[in-house]
């Protein structure tokens, strides 16, 4: 899973119908001191995310494993809010 | 798979049930020369791996094999601790 944090918020009006309903958020990779941003992606929220939130993204198939991903044409999934990253040095 | 060194942890009180009671760990990917290559990654642990060991973990559906018959939404999954690694000629 990839760490990210969400940055916005994503509306399609045309979409394929079995996404009528996700709400979709646009979330960007960060490190784990929540630096150094990478790529911007889209994502299906399964917990209630919003934006400044860091995120846990599920990626590839694995994604609709989720609960309520099942058959859905998703390839990136909000799996978790994260509360802290303990990074010991 | 792939071999990467466990730097941290992550906790997520809200999340998807699959995740229930099962530790997710902070895996820095590691180059041929044991250096950092990539960003790091957030993984299922499956084995009781802990900070500072060297892991090897698989990416994909298969994360989520070890935890069979629970469907948990994970990507990368730590399955085994590595005791040494070489590379080349002993």
């Amino acid at each position: 899973m990839l760490l990210a944090r969400i940055v916005g918020t994503v509306v399609a009006t045309r979409k394929d119908p079995r996404l009528v309903g996700s709400k979709m958020l646009l979330a960007r990779a960060v490190d784990p001191d929540g630096k150094n941003e990478g790529n911007h992606l889209v994502a299906i929220d399964t917990v209630d995310a919003g934006v400044g939130d860091t995120v846990l993204i599920v990626s590839g198939s694995s994604a609709r494993m989720a609960v309520g991903m099942k058959d859905m044409p998703v390839d990136a999934v909000v799996v978790g809010v994260v509360d802290h990253v303990d990074v010991p040095e | 798979m792939q071999i990467g060194r466990v730097i941290g942890g992550v906790v997520a009180t809200r999340k998807q049930p699959g995740f229930d009671g099962i530790t997710l760990l902070l895996v820095q990917p590691l180059g041929p020369s044991r250096e950092p290559q990539g960003r790091p990654i957030v993984a299922v642990d499956s084995v009781g791996a802990g900070v500072g060991e060297d892991v090897f973990f698989v990416r994909g559906k298969e994360a989520s094999f070890p935890f069979h018959p629970t469907e948990v939404p994970a990507d990368a999954g730590i399955v085994g601790i590595l005791d040494y690694w070489t590379l080349g000629e002993r």
